[in-house]
C-alpha cells in the first residue's frame, strides 16, 4: 500500500541521516551505558539479599528508563522538521497524512535495537544474567522496543504542538525523569512516602520495568506494596498501557498532523 | 484557461485582529507568470499556503488546475509545486539524498528517483555540491535545491515563495534565470515578491498586494504609468531654490514638487535622459549648479504611496516579544 511504502521513505530518510551524523547514535549508545557501569557501581549496595545481586534488578530499569527517553528524541525531531519547513513541504506532497507520523516513530524506535543490544552486552560484562531462556529474553526485548515506541507517540504530539526544538527536548525531560525516578526502576519504592508508593506502583514506567524483570526471569523485589493489578500482572497492565497510550495518540497526532503548520 | 483562481479568501489570526487575506480575488491564466507584490505582513505568504493546500482560509474559494483546494486537497499536491519563503529540505542530508527522498515520496520508482535527481542537479548546477550536506551549501544553493525538489514532477502550477529574498545580487540573478528558464517550458508561475524590479523582470502580470487586499492588477508598465513613470531629482542650493524650480517645469512641462528640508526638486518626467540632459543644459545657461541629480524609477514604496496613500508599512501590530513563528493558528 502507498501509505506504508510513503511511511517507509520516511523511515529510511532517518536512517541515512544516522549514517550522516554517525555521532548521534554513538552517543544516544554511550550515554546508556555510562548509566549502567554508574548505577551498577555506585549503587551496588542497593542490593543486599537479592540473588544475583543489584545488577540483576539494575539492568531492566535502566533499558527502561533508556526506551522511554525515545518521547524526547522523537519530540525534538519532529518539531525541528516543523521549525525547517519540512513538515510543510511533506504536507504539500501528495502522500498519505499518516505516513509521516508512522515513518518517524518507526525510525526513532529502530536505533533502539542498537541501543538495547550494546547496553545488554554491557549489562552481561558487569554480572547481568537473565535466566529465562533465549524466549524470554527476546520478548523482554520486543516489549522494550514496544514500549519506547508507544511513547514515541506522545513524543508526537508534543513536537506538533510546540513547535520549538529546545524547548520540547527540555519538557520532554520534565516528564520522563519524575516517571522514571518515581518508579522501581533504581530502588524499592517502599521506602517513598505512601501516596507516592501508590503512584510508583501505578507508574507505567514501574510496571514496565517489573515486566523486563519477569521476562528476563527475576522476581521484581523492589516495590511490591500490596496485591495490586500492576504488581501480580505487570505484563498485562504494561502491554495495555502501551495499546492505550497509542489509542489516544496516534489519533490525535495524526489529526494534529493535518493541520499542522509551522507558524 | 485560468489555472489559479481564488476568490474571496479571508483568513484571519487572532481572533479576527488580523486579516491576512481580507477578501482577495485573483486568478492566473494558464502557461503565464503572475507576481504577488507587497510588503512585509501584507498576506503573501498565507495566499500562497491557501493555494498550496497548507491552511485552510477561514472563508471563500480557490481551485489550482481547475481542482478545489478545499474539497480535493490531494489531487491539487499532485500537479503543483511549492517552494516556500525558506528553504525546507533536510540539513543533515546531501543535496542528492534530499531529491531522491522526495522523488520516491512522489511515488518514482528508485532508478526513475535517482534519474530525476541526476537531471535536475544539473539543470540547477548544483551538480558538484550533490553529494554534501545540505549545511554546507549557501542561501542560494539552498534555494536552487529547494526549487529542485518542487520540479520533481514536473508540476503544471508553482508556486514561488519570495524566491530571492536573502539573496545577494549574484544569487538572484542566477535564479531569475532558473525562473525564466522554467517559464520558457510552459509552467504557470505563481510567484510572491517584495521587489517590483523582480515582478517586472519575471512576471506577466502583477497584483499589489496590501494588508490581503488586491489593490493593483496589471503589468509593471502599467503600474509604474499610474505612479507616474520616472522622476528627476535635483538638490540645488538654498538661495537657487526658486529658480531652478522655474528652469524645470519649464523644460519638462511638468509639475515639481519642492522638499525645502532637503533643498531637494523633484518632478515626473516621460523621457527621462533627454529630460535630464536638457535640465541640465538649462542649468549651466543660467548659472546654476546642481549639487546632487538624479533619475529615479519607481520603486515599490512609490507604487504603494500613489495606490494607498501610505507608505509600505511593518506589519500591524505584533504582541510585544512574541515573533509571528511562534504564534498558533
Ligand atoms: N500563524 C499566524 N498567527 C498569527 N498571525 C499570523 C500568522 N501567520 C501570519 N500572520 C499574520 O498575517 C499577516 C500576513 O502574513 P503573511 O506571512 O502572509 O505576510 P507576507 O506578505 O508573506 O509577509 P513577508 O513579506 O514578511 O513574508 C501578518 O500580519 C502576519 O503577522
Ligand atoms: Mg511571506
Amino acid at each position: 500500500m502507498n501509505g506504508i511504502h510513503d511511511a517507509l521513505i520516511i523511515t529510511k530518510r532517518q536512517l541515512l541521516q544516522l549514517t550522516r551524523v554517525p555521532e548521534v547514535l554513538i552517543f544516544t549508545t554511550i550515554q546508556p551505558v555510562m548509566f549502567v557501569l554508574l548505577f551498577r557501581y555506585v549503587f551496588g549496595g542497593l542490593g543486599v539479599g537479592i540473588k544475583g545481586g543489584y545488577v540483576q534488578l539494575l539492568m531492566p530499569g535502566i533499558f527502561v528508563q533508556t526506551v522511554a527517553f525515545t518521547l524526547a528524541a522523537t519530540a525534538q525531531g519532529l518539531a525541528q522538521d516543523m521549525e525547517k519547513g519540512l513538515i510543510d513541504r511533506f504536507r504539500s506532497l501528495p502522500i498519505a497524512r499518516s505516513a509521516v507520523v508512522f515513518g518517524r516513530t518507526l525510525g526513532d524506535g529502530l536505533p533502539n535495537v542498537v541501543v538495547l543490544l550494546v547496553m545488554g552486552l554491557t549489562g552481561f560484562i558487569v554480572g547481568w544474567r537473565p535466566t529465562s531462556g533465549a524466549l524470554h529474553i527476546f520478548l523482554g526485548f520486543l516489549m522494550l522496543l514496544f514500549f519506547g515506541y508507544s511513547l514515541s507517540w506522545a513524543g508526537i504530539f508534543a513536537g506538533l504542538i510546540s513547535k520549538d526544538a529546545r524547548v520540547v527536548a527540555n519538557v520532554s525531560f520534565l516528564f520522563i525523569f519524575p516517571l522514571t525516578f518515581l518508579s522501581n526502576a533504581f530502588a524499592s519504592t517502599t521506602s517513598m512516602p505512601k501516596a507516592l508508593q501508590y503512584f510508583a506502583e501505578w507508574n507505567p514506567v514501574s510496571t514496565m520495568v517489573a515486566a523486563a524483570r519477569q521476562l528476563f526471569g527475576f522476581h521484581n523485589t523492589f516495590g511490591v506494596t500490596a496485591h495490586s493489578l500492576p504488581s501480580e500482572h505487570p505484563i498485562q497492565t504494561s502491554l495495555v498501557y502501551m495499546v492505550l497510550i497509542m489509542a489516544i495518540f496516534i489519533p490525535l497526532s495524526v489529526r494534529r498532523y493535518k493541520s499542522a503548520n509551522s507558524r | 484557461m485560468k489555472s489559479v483562481v481564488a476568490e474571496n479568501l479571508v483568513k484571519t489570526y487572532r481572533n479576527g485582529a488580523v486579516r491576512a487575506l481580507d477578501d482577495l480575488s485573483l486568478d492566473v491564466e494558464e502557461g503565464t507568470v503572475l507576481s504577488v507584490l507587497g510588503p512585509n505582513g501584507a498576506g503573501k505568504t498565507t495566499l500562497v499556503r491557501v493555494l498550496s493546500t497548507l491552511l485552510e482560509p477561514d472563508s471563500g474559494h480557490a481551485t489550482v488546475g481547475g481542482i478545489d483546494v478545499i474539497k480535493n486537497p490531494k489531487g491539487v499536491r499532485q500537479i503543483i509545486g511549492l517552494s516556500g519563503q525558506y528553504a525546507a529540505v533536510d540539513e543533515t542530508l546531501t543535496g542528492w539524498d534530499n531529491l531522491v527522498m522526495f522523488g520516491q515520496l512522489y511515488h518514482l520508482s528508485g532508478e526513475q528517483a535517482k534519474q530525476r535527481a541526476t537531471e535536475l542537479l544539473a539543470q540547477f548546477s548544483l551538480t558538484d555540491a550533490a553529494r554534501r550536506p545540505i549545511k554546507t551549501f549557501s542561501g542560494g544553493m539552498r534555494r536552487r535545491l529547494d526549487l529542485a525538489a518542487s520540479l520533481i514532477i514536473r508540476p503544471k502550477v508553482l508556486f514561488l515563495d519570495e524566491p530571492t529574498t536573502g539573496l545577494d545580487p549574484r544569487g538572484r540573478m542566477e535564479m531569475w534565470g532558473v525562473i525564466e528558464g522554467l517559464v520558457r517550458e510552459g509552467v504557470t508561475l505563481l510567484l510572491t515578491t517584495q521587489y517590483l524590479e523582480e515582478a517586472d523582470q519575471l512576471a506577466d502580470d502583477i497584483v499589489v498586494v496590501d494588508r490581503g487586499k488586491v489593490i493593483a492588477r496589471g503589468t509593471s508598465d502599467h503600474l509604474k504609468d499610474q505612479v507616474g513613470g520616472e522622476r528627476i531629482e535635483i538638490v540645488v542650493a538654498e538661495a537657487n531654490i526658486d529658480v531652478a524650480k522655474e528652469i524645470i517645469e519649464r523644460v519638462t512641462q511638468g509639475h515639481a514638487t519642492v522638499d525645502s528640508g532637503l533643498r531637494k526638486i523633484s518632478v515626473p518626467v516621460l523621457d527621462g535622459t533627454q529630460s535630464l540632459v536638457a535640465v541640465i543644459r538649462s542649468f549651466d545657461e543660467a548659472g546654476i549648479h546642481a549639487l546632487d541629480l538624479a533619475l529615479k524609477r519607481p520603486s515599490l514604496d512609490d507604487v504603494f504611496l500613489s495606490l494607498t496613500g501610505h507608505i509600505a508599512e511593518e506589519e500591524v501590530p505584533a504582541e510585544p516579544g512574541k515573533k509571528k513563528k511562534g504564534a498558533r493558528s
